[in-house]
């Protein structure tokens, strides 16, 4: 799950994390007001006005702007309000104090798969998009691994701060935000923390001008108060509405739904029919169960698609009996009344043949294996378009 | 022989009282698995499925010299228990549970090491060596004895495949499923090196996914280390990037991790890759000469 800057910051101030002063506004005139109120607590111009979303690449897209005087903030954050940034659309811009800017660093901590730890980058070419760095000049990134069973040390904090040139009088303040950084992606199970850029202000300070917080999404029932800073406007609706439904589904651009049980078997399914000539519409696992309801869910969620026009059950049951399975679809089409997409259906395992029976006097088209089903809906699909 | 399960598997179930602790270890004990007892805290001193409940694990390998566990754990506890069951003197720890935490597994990860347990999982259908022992939830009955290895990231692919490998002949020597998160206790090439050592498997299948790089690492370890045939599939040619589908590990991102990078590397490697998993069989078959 990832939330936005402001939030990001937020957490990372409670973990001694300098960040400049704001606050977030959703229409130009709470922007001026912030701005206002800002400034009569002692803030200076420039301010920032950043658009706040969920998406890379703001800045490039003109989503953030300087402000030098009160009269501006209005009409600044009334165009950025506007934005459509990469397909998000703007609700908040962030107002904050500008600083006074003499090197970009950047500080990113993630779980590394490979190494099994967490792993810190830290480059002196901060600003930029880290991956391109990463591309073009990865000897200008420092990459130090945290052993999991003795955490982040001190040594580690040097060799990161004399690697991207931390001045003497920022050191201790660099220390500070490390640890701190550390300890709130620990803390917060987090699968990326970075700061990008982190400031070293011409009074030598040390600041964080932005913030990215990512979440291990299998965390999150242990961190509440993570779980509500979600943005359920960033999601398709059909992946918002999947995700109530408890439903793994991702929605892509074809005409061909598939309702799979595994996720394994559920990326294959969608291959399989692209393999074919066919283009998938989403992927979606129901789970290793499949009863009647979640096969409702799972249909209702498919044909509100309205590019969909066939639907491709793959069921491997193993353990679980394809009658039962079988039972759940007719009972679930029942419940569908208006039904009339044509769906072709595979179901693969313990009494699959008395599954077959049971959907004979249905309109489901039946196939024996994978590749004759992928082929036969690829089939029904191409002729439907 | 196979690897890590056989006759001499002597299992701990723990969460042996839950729904899916309960059905699978009696799908395990109904398949010949040696299950020598359970684990629920407060539980200890009832019967279930006809063997002991313990509180803990040291208990329960005090008492029944059990040398594997199994973890049917819900997810908030799960890692938990496998550190209790690594610390307990068991060798195999097996973690069925899907939905750990990372940072959880990370650790788990990590004193398994230190310990010298073998870790298989999390989010993983178990393994089984057909004929002999199943750990985990795997459908028995479509799998056969023979020597075929197999190695993978997902549950119900591996048994379309496991499938196709029994219709043409191909017994298994073992199957592991090594789970599909992000940090899991045996990789590819870990599994990959027990194979090759084992004198009983003649050929290793692997079916991987998209996200991470342990693809990669193994095509590497079978291009310089291994002298048996592999044969691949990866799944996920036609999933879009930065999103996960359905395992937490099987995620495109930063550009790293795609179908197409794996096939590459596999093919670099030697390892011809199916295109769809009922042509997996077939390529194993020519590879194998048969």
């Amino acid at each position: 799950m990832k939330i936005h800057e402001y939030q990001a910051k937020a957490i990372l101030r409670n973990y001694g994390v300098r960040t400049p002063n704001g606050d977030v506004a959703a229409t130009p005139a709470k922007a001026e007001a912030v701005a206002k109120k800002m400034v009569a607590k002692g803030a200076t111009f420039p301010l920032v006005v950043k658009s706040q979303v969920l998406v890379g690449g703001r800045g490039k897209a003109g989503g953030i702007k300087l402000a030098h005087t009160i009269e501006e903030v209005r009409p600044l954050a009334k165009q950025i309000l506007k934005m459509n940034i990469k397909g998000e659309i703007v609700k908040q811009v962030l107002i904050e104090q500008g600083v006074d800017i003499q090197r970009e660093i950047y500080l990113g901590i993630i779980v590394d798969r490979a190494r099994k730890m967490p792993v810190f980058m830290a480059s002196a070419a901060g600003g930029v998009d880290i991956e391109e760095v990463a591309a073009s000049t990865p000897e200008k990134i420092l990459f130090v691994p945290v052993e999991p069973l003795l955490g982040l040390t001190d040594y580690q904090v040097r060799e990161m701060a004399y690697f991207v040139d931390i001045p003497k009088e920022g050191m201790k303040d660099f220390a500070g935000i490390v640890k701190g950084l550390y300890k709130a992606f620990m803390e917060k199970d987090c699968s990326l923390a970075e700061i990008n850029p982190l400031v070293i202000t011409g009074a030598k300070e040390v600041i964080a001008a932005d913030a990215k917080m990512n979440f291990d999404d299998n965390a999150l029932g242990r961190h509440p108060d993570i779980a509500e800073m979600r943005d359920e406007a960033e999601e398709a609706p059909l992946e918002r509405e999947a995700r109530r439904l408890k439903l793994n589904y991702v929605k892509l651009d074809g005409k061909i739904g598939c309702i799979v049980n595994g996720a394994g078997l559920a990326m294959g399914t969608m291959d399989i029919v692209k393999h074919f000539g066919g283009e998938p519409a989403n992927f979606l696992d129901i789970g290793g169960g499949a009863k009647a309801e979640q096969v409702t869910d799972a249909l209702r969620l498919i044909v509100s698609d309205p590019k969909v026009n066939t639907i491709f059950f793959n069921i491997f049951g193993g353990i679980v009996r394809c009658d039962l399975v079988a039972e759940g679809i007719l009972i679930a089409l029942k419940n569908l009344p208006d039904w009339n997409t044509p769906i072709v259906i595979r179901l693969s395992g313990t009494n699959e043949e008395k599954a077959r029976d049971m959907l004979k006097g249905s309109s489901l088209i039946s196939a024996a294996t994978m590749s004759e089903g992928a082929k036969k809906a690829v089939e029904i699909s191409n002729r439907a378009a | 022989m196979s690897i890590l399960v056989d006759r001499d598997t002597r299992l701990i179930i723990q969460g042996i009282s839950g729904n899916e602790g309960k059905f699978h270890g009696q799908q395990m004990i109904a398949y010949g698995t040696k299950v020598v007892g359970g684990v629920v805290p407060g539980r200890g001193g009832e019967t279930v499925l006809d063997v002991p409940v313990f509180n803990t694990m040291k208990d329960a390998v005090a008492a029944t010299e059990a040398n594997t566990s199994v973890v049917y754990v819900p997810a908030a506890f799960a890692a938990d228990a496998a550190l209790e069951s690594i610390d307990s003197g068991v060798k195999l720890v097996v973690i069925i549970t899907e939905g750990l935490p990372t940072l959880d597994m990370m650790k788990v990860y990590w004193f398994a090491r230190q310990r010298g347990v073998v870790v298989i999982g999390p989010n993983c259908p178990g393994i089984i060596s057909p004929g002999k022992a199943k750990v985990g939830i795997m459908p028995g009955h479509i799998h056969k004895e023979g020597r075929i290895g197999l190695i993978s990231r997902s549950g119900t692919l591996t048994y379309e495949v496991v499938k196709e490998l029994t219709l043409y002949g191909l017994g298994q020597s073992t199957g592991i499923g090594i789970g599909g998160d992000p940090i899991i206790g045996t990789s590819f090439v870990d599994a990959l090196g027990m194979f090759e050592k084992d004198p009983d498997t003649d050929a290793v299948v692997m079916l991987g996914e998209i996200g991470g790089t342990d693809e990669e690492t193994a095509a590497e370890f079978v291009k310089t280390k291994m002298t048996k045939p592999v044969v691949g599939f990866i799944a996920g040619l036609t999933a879009p990037p930065g999103k996960r589908m359905g395992h937490a590990g099987a995620i495109i991102s930063g550009g790293k991790g795609t179908a197409t990078e794996k096939i590459a590397a596999l093919n670099a490697a030697g390892i011809p890759v199916a295109e769809r998993p009922d042509q997996v069989a077939g390529l194993v078959k020519a590879k194998l000469k048969l």
